[in-house]
């Protein structure tokens, strides 16, 4: 996914000189063949990352349409004030390119775990998130970036994860994309999560539970509409997201059902990782799979949800 | 033992022209207006600000979005009383606005805001962000084969921000000698003298150490400021580092090196008073 979405920076400079690559300090030879093509349009600026949003400020405020690339968690939190106030302040088109949203740096520890970034991401006016499930969707992700207006924070999971998009369901900037027709579930996932809760709709169906799911790749602004939509008629609205509970996409869901319903919500289950800094190593998947995010787990707190709410929720209403 | 600038002594003693004492009553007029102000940042500010608005910017206020037109960004976005005289005087907006300074329906906030101020070509207040992004609009002008200049006015406290050093090192590295940083070196930052909250010194060597071109002056000698303006740049291939010895408060004694007087609220009559005494009646 991270080659994928760095190629087509090239793909897109290639096509517009307004677009540029700014990196901090990436791996060697990131994009080098772009270096080569369009030396003055491809930056390496420094572990900077307060200065280089500024600059990228700068640069969009001329026309420019400039795509940071970091690692996630230096491009959140290290220079949230720049994000707000030069990127989002100023609505500028500027992209934020995040490599190893979530937990890819299991490896490395809590300083490189971006478990928070879409929250805070979400919470500033005029930014975009979006967090596409496999190479293929960050293609085409990434084509609509181009003319986007204003700020985009693009968060990016590891790479190698199973293609599981489809080139028919498109890809527009706040429209999800519902994988699997509504039964007594709705999953609604965003990145990665995708991959699981299909598995995790198997399982369910070999039991005989219908689990429909909505793939909510742009987080903010999030589809209401298609969220609405899916959820008629379902018993239980199932949350999943590698990411804490606050913030995120599960509080993304719940915000706009209360918004828009009002009353008469449904059953909701959010999944998600706890509510602390991570303190285990491992992999991505090892993180997951201890936090209740396997495609077997995810399976098992559904099951246990909708029973619980057959017993206890109110029926949905139809919208 | 840090010997103390003849700049600064110079700053400390000079008197000011009438048009400085006008552009000072516009100042505090707003402060009246509103009840309310960062006085002292402005006043240590207002000479910079003139003869960069008066003598050195390609601008032109009927058409302040001028693709050509040299930006200057007030970085020390507290700051903004001297550069609204300046604006308001060079006819960006009309003079009444001043009087609504802070008010609920006024385009002049407490710091100032792009899209709101015509002139105003960033939103600052958080310190430490107006020259990277002057270091984003003078690469903008490289890459772009243009050739307007952009100036950047920095606050000594603001320096205290690392992001401003990160960005002295990326102007450095692209040899943006169409970058001008201009420090308001008034020694006083909002808790006390800022060689009591975080020295600076040796600051020119700072400046010179992190690839710039520096030059040193009375930031509130109109005639010197001028000719430190019109060369720039001051070294082809390096960016510029104009360390502005001032005084905060200049102009009112007693606001002048006062960090009382930082962030003002409602103005006593005997302090209106000593403002007609200073600066003329207003």
């Amino acid at each position: 996914m991270r080659n994928t979405a760095m190629n087509m920076v090239h793909k897109l400079a290639a096509r517009d000189e307004r677009v540029l690559y700014i990196g901090s300090d990436p791996g060697a030879g990131t994009l080098r063949a772009m270096s080569k093509e369009f030396p003055k349009r491809h930056l390496i600026e420094g572990i900077s990352e307060a200065h280089i949003i500024g600059m990228s400020a700068g640069l969009a405020m001329e026309g420019f349409v400039p795509y940071v690339n970091t690692i996630a968690t230096f491009l959140t939190r290290r220079c949230y004030e720049q994000v707000a106030v030069d990127l989002c302040l100023h609505n500028l088109p500027v992209r934020l390119i995040a490599n190893g949203g979530g937990l890819v740096y299991a490896p490395l520890g809590p300083t490189h775990q971006a478990i928070e970034d879409i929250a805070i991401m979400r919470a500033l006016p005029n930014m975009t998130v979006v967090c596409p499930c496999d190479a293929d969707e960050a293609a085409r992700m990434m084509e609509k970036t181009l003319d986007w207006t204003g700020p985009i924070y693009i968060r990016l999971g590891k790479g190698g994860d199973a293609i599981v998009s489809k080139a028919e369901h498109g890809f527009e900037i706040g429209k999800a994309i519902l994988m699997r027709p509504p039964g007594d579930v709705l999953m609604v996932t965003t990145g990665i999560m995708l991959q699981r809760a299909l598995a995790a709709a198997d399982v369910l169906a070999a039991q005989g539970i219908r689990a429909g799911i909505l793939h909510m790749h742009t987080v903010k602004p999030l589809d209401a509409e298609a969220l609405l939509h899916a959820i008629r008629g379902v018993k239980l609205v199932a949350t999943l997201e590698e990411h804490v509970p606050s913030g995120g996409l599960g509080s993304a869901v719940a915000e706009t059902l209360i918004d828009k319903l009002g009353s008469g919500l449904p059953a909701m289950l959010r999944l998600s990782l706890p509510d602390r800094f991570m303190h285990n190593y491992g992999s991505q998947d090892s993180l997951l799979k201890k936090h209740g995010l396997s495609a077997n787990a995810i399976a098992t707190s559904i099951e246990h949800a909708l029973a619980a709410s057959r017993s206890s929720a109110p029926q949905l209403h139809s919208t | 033992m840090i010997q103390i600038s003849p700049h600064a002594e110079a700053a400390l003693t000079c008197t000011l022209d009438e048009r400085s004492l006008y552009l000072r009553r516009l100042v505090l007029g707003s402060v009246r207006s509103a009840g309310r102000g960062h006085v002292g940042p402005a006043l240590s500010l207002i000479e910079m600000v003139r003869v960069l608005y008066d003598d050195v910017l390609r601008i032109d206020p009927q058409n302040p979005q001028d693709p050509n037109r040299d930006r200057a960004i007030l970085s020390k976005g507290h700051g903004c009383l001297a550069l609204y005289a300046l604006l308001a005087d060079r006819g960006f907006f009309p003079l009444s606005e001043l009087d609504g300074f802070c008010g609920s329906d006024s385009i002049l906030g407490g710091h100032p805001e792009y899209g709101m101020v015509p002139g105003v070509e960033a939103s600052t207040g958080a310190l430490g962000h107006g020259l990277s992004i002057g270091v984003g609009l003078a690469l903008a002008a490289r890459m772009r084969e243009r050739s307007y200049r952009t100036f950047v006015l920095l606050g000594d406290g603001e320096i205290n921000e690392g992001s401003v050093w990160e960005a002295a090192m990326g102007a450095a590295k692209h040899g943006l000698d169409n970058l001008v940083a201009m420090i308001d070196y008034n020694k006083l930052q909002s808790y006390g003298p800022t060689d009591y909250v975080l020295p600076l010194e040796p600051l020119a060597d700072k400046w010179r150490s992190f690839g710039f071109a520096v030059q040193e002056v009375n930031g509130h000698d109109v005639g010197a400021l001028r000719t430190v303006l019109k060369q720039i740049p001051a070294v082809a291939g390096k960016p510029t580092a104009i360390i502005c010895h001032t005084v905060k408060g200049k102009g009112l004694p007693a606001a002048e090196s006062n960090a009382d007087w930082h962030h003002k609220n409602k103005l006593s009559d005997s302090e209106l008073d000593a403002i007609r005494v200073a600066v003329g009646d207003f």
